[in-house]
Order: structure tokens, then sequence, then C-alpha cells
């Protein structure tokens, strides 16, 4: 009974320093800001950092967790963005408060995103095999396709929707074109703070580790060790990887709203399939399924090509040989030994204990 | 072995699908009941023609040489393959155009030749696993931690626990599933799909891989389970001792055909089996 106790107040130490690390560097960052300590450059990733770090969290929840590969990531973040963004200009009168209406955005772009998630996961989730992929890489493509093509405006109507041109909109006097076709999303107010990404970090935090260590979650691991075995046990397989799908995209949406709304226009080609990749470079480099790994791999390494701007053409040189040597070294039996010694005494305790049990 | 000492010898009597069971579980409809169920491989017949009926509490043994089919009847009586022809009846209810899952949750739990645990999750955890159809909660519940996350969690936790104190595994109920010693691995499958309450529990091959002492704890084990849960049991198995020692009633396959059923004595008996599995077996020994 006592060793069991141990266990859970080692998944909840472990909870608690990823949960303590985000605010600490919250902190720190807010502590350093006020100080005037911050180049402007840094200043202006501060929210991209967010965004990203819950991408990367989102995304190793398909990932890692469930075990199912997906290429399109940025595509959910891109859906969750222009629908935030169109829903901030429709809800400027109603909602004139920044901070309430950032926050209304941001709901409206995760459950758009979320929708998204649906339509891609349904059909592909019932097949065995790596589907997902494929389409989740297709669907990123088609969604800066048709937002390249789109056009939406709002007046004093309602929402305008066009894939020809602007003209084509017939907006009233007063309204706007919101999302321009290939010139993207222009035209709307910056309501993108530091402490909302930092909020979104958390609630994303919350809803990842909680999920994973509850009834669900256990079922999605199931799943994704053994799935012949998590369906002996009476655990469907489409209901559970979907339900990790949709939240992942849910969560990207939330981000994707609040990475546009810190610029004052975004075009569909910022969430291309290099937005993907680079999002599933952090989980990967990270650890699959390690959801601290994957919040620090992210922040460093979005924030790593910002300050090699010193060194200028030799910057993309030195972030790929530390993303090799990163590689290797993660992948070293040695170093990882090492790190686990130096890390998780707790583990060691475990491996006495299971002598003790042997005797 | 005292209780294995001490068990009476059953009687097996027909029913009225011309099956026998167990005297005691004849008043009670079958757990189980195939019939002319068969399934082709492209060209090859894997199994053709098998008809079985497991009594209520009945410890059925499925024995025969290797390639017979045994593993595949597993498989298609837990829909991992859709049967060619034929149907399974499980407690009464046709299966026909069910899948694994729902399978499950009719009754029937399995063990996997090839251990099948959830290797990067605790012992406790897997076992959770198996009740995950017995201790529900929705997902939102466990997202925002609810109460009734907190009480069905607990709940679960106790279970988990219980389970495993019936094969003296709570100690490792912290250890990683897949560092376990092969004979608590077996022992932990069958854990998880007792976690499941299944009305028949299929063990693929539960002994492979276990030493003598092993195996009688083993045959212990399968007896307390089929005795504190009062399930039918059916199992494959190539070590003799613990299919003659326990079973009550056996079928043997070769070359996908039910050569002989029967009790332990009249399969030993049986010159069919004696010539295609027993009798070389003999002259070895």
């Amino acid at each position: 009974m006592k060793q069991l106790s141990g266990r859970k107040n080692k998944r909840l130490l472990d909870n608690l320093i990823t949960y303590g690390i985000v605010v600490i560097a919250f902190l720190v960052v807010q502590f350093i800001q006020a100080g005037g300590g911050l180049s402007s450059s840094l200043k202006g990733q501060l929210v991209p950092i967010c965004c990203y770090v819950v991408m990367a969290v989102s995304l190793n929840l398909v990932v890692g967790v469930s075990g199912e590969l997906s290429l399109g990531h940025a595509g959910f973040m891109s859906v969750g963005a222009f629908s935030g963004v169109v829903a901030s200009v429709a809800l400027q009168d109603l909602i004139p408060l920044g901070p309430a209406r950032l926050f209304v955005c941001m709901l409206i772009g995760a459950v758009f995103a979320g929708i998204a998630g649906i339509i891609v996961g349904v059909p592909v989730l019932r097949l065995r095999g790596d589907y997902l992929a494929i389409v989740t890489l297709a669907f990123g493509e088609i969604i800066k396709n048709i937002i390249n093509c789109l056009y939406i405006g709002v007046d004093g109507n309602g929402l305008h929707f066009s894939v020809t041109s602007e003209m084509a909109l017939n907006l009233a006097e007063g309204g706007t074109a919101v999302i321009k076709g290939p010139m993207g999303a222009t035209g709307y107010a910056k309501l993108a703070t530091f402490t909302a990404g930092f909020l979104l970090v958390i609630v994303s935090l919350v809803v990842v580790l909680n999920l994973i260590h509850s009834r669900a979650g256990r079922a999605i691991m199931a799943l994704r060790d053994n799935r012949i075995a998590a369906e002996s046990v009476g655990i469907g397989a489409t209901k559970y990887k979907l339900m990790a799908f949709v939240t992942s995209a849910v969560l990207a949406g939330a981000a994707g709203a609040l990475y546009a709304m810190n610029y004052g226009s975004i075009a569909a080609k910022k969430f291309d399939f290099n937005t993907s990749i680079l999002v599933l470079v952090f989980v990967v480099l990270g650890g699959m399924g390690n959801i601290r790994g994957s919040i620090i791999a992210a922040a460093v390494l979005t924030v790593l090509p910002e300050m090699l701007r010193a060194v200028g053409e030799y910057r993309m040189l030195i972030y790929a040989v530390v993303l090799i040597l990163v590689m290797i070294a993660t992948n070293n039996a040695t170093i990882r030994q090492f790190f686990a010694e130096k890390l998780h005494g707790a583990q060691e305790d475990g491996k006495m204990s299971r002598k003790g049990a042997a005797k | 072995m005292s209780r294995l000492e001490k068990r009476q010898v059953t009687k097996m009597v027909p029913v009225p699908s011309h099956s026998i069971v167990p005297e005691r579980d004849v008043d009670k409809a079958p757990i189980l009941e195939c019939s002319h169920l068969g399934i082709d491989f492209g060209g090859l017949t894997a199994v053709n023609d098998f008809n079985l009926t497991v009594g209520r509490t009945e410890i059925a043994g499925l024995i025969g040489p290797n390639g017979a089919g045994k593993t595949t009847v597993f498989n298609l009586l837990t829909k991992v393959y859709q049967p060619t022809r034929g149907t399974i009846l499980i407690d009464g209810k046709d299966t026909h155009g069910m899948n694994t899952v729902q399978v499950n949750r009719a009754g029937i739990a399995r063990t996997f030749q090839n251990i099948r645990l959830f290797d990067k999750l605790s012992v406790e955890d897997n076992v959770k696993i198996g009740l995950h159809n017995q201790i529900r909660y929705p997902m939102w519940s466990g997202v925002f931690r609810m109460p009734g996350y907190w009480k069905k969690e607990k709940l679960a936790h106790e279970s988990a626990m219980e389970l495993l104190h019936l094969f003296d595994m709570e100690g490792l109920a912290n250890h990683q599933a897949g560092s376990l010693p092969y004979g608590a691995q077996r022992r932990l499958e069958i854990v998880r799909a007792l976690a499941t309450n299944p009305s028949l529990l299929l063990l693929d091959e539960p002994a492979a891989g276990m030493n003598p002492s092993e195996t009688a704890d083993l045959m212990e084990n399968i007896l307390k389970i089929r005795d504190t849960f009062q399930i039918a049991i059916m199992l494959i198995e190539h070590d003799m001792n613990l299919v003659m020692g326990i079973c009550e009633g056996i079928c043997v396959l070769n070359f996908g055909q039910v050569i002989a059923k029967g009790t332990p004595e009249e399969i030993q008996n049986n010159p069919r089996v004696i010539e295609a599995y027993l009798g070389s077996q003999k002259k070895e020994g």
C-alpha cells in the first residue's frame, strides 16, 4: 500500500514538475520583460512560442499517446486561425472587450478545428494502417488551397462568402472583407497577449495530462500498445482513436486562433506542410508521449532560430546540427541511462523494490 | 496439488444438442455452442465442421498437433476472423456479424499464445484497461476531474487490486508489464481477461514456457478461477499433465477436423487420437 501511494505521488510530482516549468518560465519571462531585458524580436516570439508549445503538446496526443501519425496538424491550426479571425471581426461590436473577444475567438477556432478533425477522423480512423498520415497530409494541403481562394466579408447583414473575388461578396456600406483569398486575412485587431498564450498552454496541459491519466486515456494507450489485445478486452478502436485525434485538433484550433491574433495579417501559406513537419519535429525530439519534452523542444526550437540571427547565414546550418546532435543524444543508450539515473532517482527505487519482491 | 488430488472425476452427460457437458451443468443452458463452424483462407480450409458445446462451469480442453487449427478456433470464437461457415452461440445468442469488441461484451475473454500485454503500462493499468467496460465514466469527467472520476477511479483501483490478489500479484502492481518475468506476464494476461467479467475464458497455451511447479500452480489457479467466478474455461495446451489433470471435456483437432471428443480417459484411449497425437508422444516418453 505504501508503494502504491509512492507511485501515485510520483505521477503527481511528474505532472507538477511539468506545470511548474511552465509557470516558472512564464514568471521569469514576465520579470525580464518588466526589467526591459527582452529584445524586441524575442518579445514578438512569446505568443508564437506558446502556440507552438500547444501544437506540440496536442500533436503528441496523436503521435505519442495514440500512436497514429498525423502530417497535417498545421491544417487544424489554419482552420482555427481563420475561423477565429472572422469571428473576431464579426463580434467586434458585440464584445468590445479585447480579452473576452480573444477567448470567444479561440473557442470558435477550437470548435471549427474540432469539426474538421471529426470530418477527417471518422472515415480514416476506421481503417487499420497508416492511412491517417496520408489523409492528414492531403488535408493540410486542401485547407491551404481552400483558404487561398476563399473570400469572407462582414457587414451589417452578417457574413458573406465567395470563392471568386472580393467584389462578389456584395458587401453593404461599412462592411469589411476579412479573408481575401491569397492575401489571407488582414485588418483585424491584434488581441493576443503572452498571458493568454500562457493560459492556453496551461489549459492544454490540463486537458492532455488529465485525459492520459483517465479511463479514456488508458484505452487510447492500450490501442497504441496492442490493438488486438485492446479489442479483445472490449475497447472499440475507432471511438478512442477519434477522441484523441479530435481533442488534438481542438487544441490546435485554439492555438491557431491565438497565433493569428498575434499578427495584423495572416496568410494560408503560413500553415503549410513545413509547419506540420516542424511541429512533428518538436514531438519527436521531445520524445513520443513525453509531454514535458514536447514543451521544452517546442520552446527551445522556436527561440533558437531567433537567437541565431547573430551568426547570419550560418543560422540554419547550426539549427540543423543541433537537431542532429539532439537526435543522436536521445537515441544513445549510454546518454539515456545517464539522464535516467540523474533525473529519475525514483526509478532506481523501483528496481530495488522489484528485487525485494523477487525474494 | 492437494486440491487436484481430491478432485472428483466429473461425469459427462449428453445435452439436447447431442454434445456432452459435465453433469452439474446439464440443467443450465450451455455457455458456448458452435455448430458446423469453418473458415477458409483462400483455397485452404483451416477449420471445418467444428462442433462443440461447453457447459456453464466446464473446463474444456482443445488439443491437437501443431497447425491443427486450435488458435484459429479461438480467433473464430473471438471474431478476430469471421467464420466462413457455421454459427457460434454465446449463452444462446447468435454472434453472427459481431466484432471482437462486441463478442467480449457478450462474455468471451481470452489470452494470447504470444503474450499481448500493454508493455509500456503498469500492471495495475493493464488490469484497469480490462475493467474498461465494467467501471465506466465519460471522457470529460476524467478531463475535468469531476467527482465521478475520483469515485470510479477508486473503485477501479480496488477492483484491480482484488483481481491481482487472486494471483498474488498485488506487489507487482506498479511494475511495468513488459518488465515482468514470463510466468507473471502469462498470469497478468489471465487477470486482465478476468477483469472483463467474462462468462467464458479462453486460455491459449497458458502453461507455455512454465516450469513444472509453475504449471502446477497454474492448474490450481484455473480451478480456483472456475470455482470463484463460476465461469466456463476453455484452454489450448500442449502440456498433457495439465490438460488431463483439470479438463473435464476434451476436443481433439487434427488438420482442422475434430477427430475425437470426450473425457480425459476416453481421449487417452481413443485409437485415432493415439495415432494422430498422443501415440507418438508416448513412444518418445
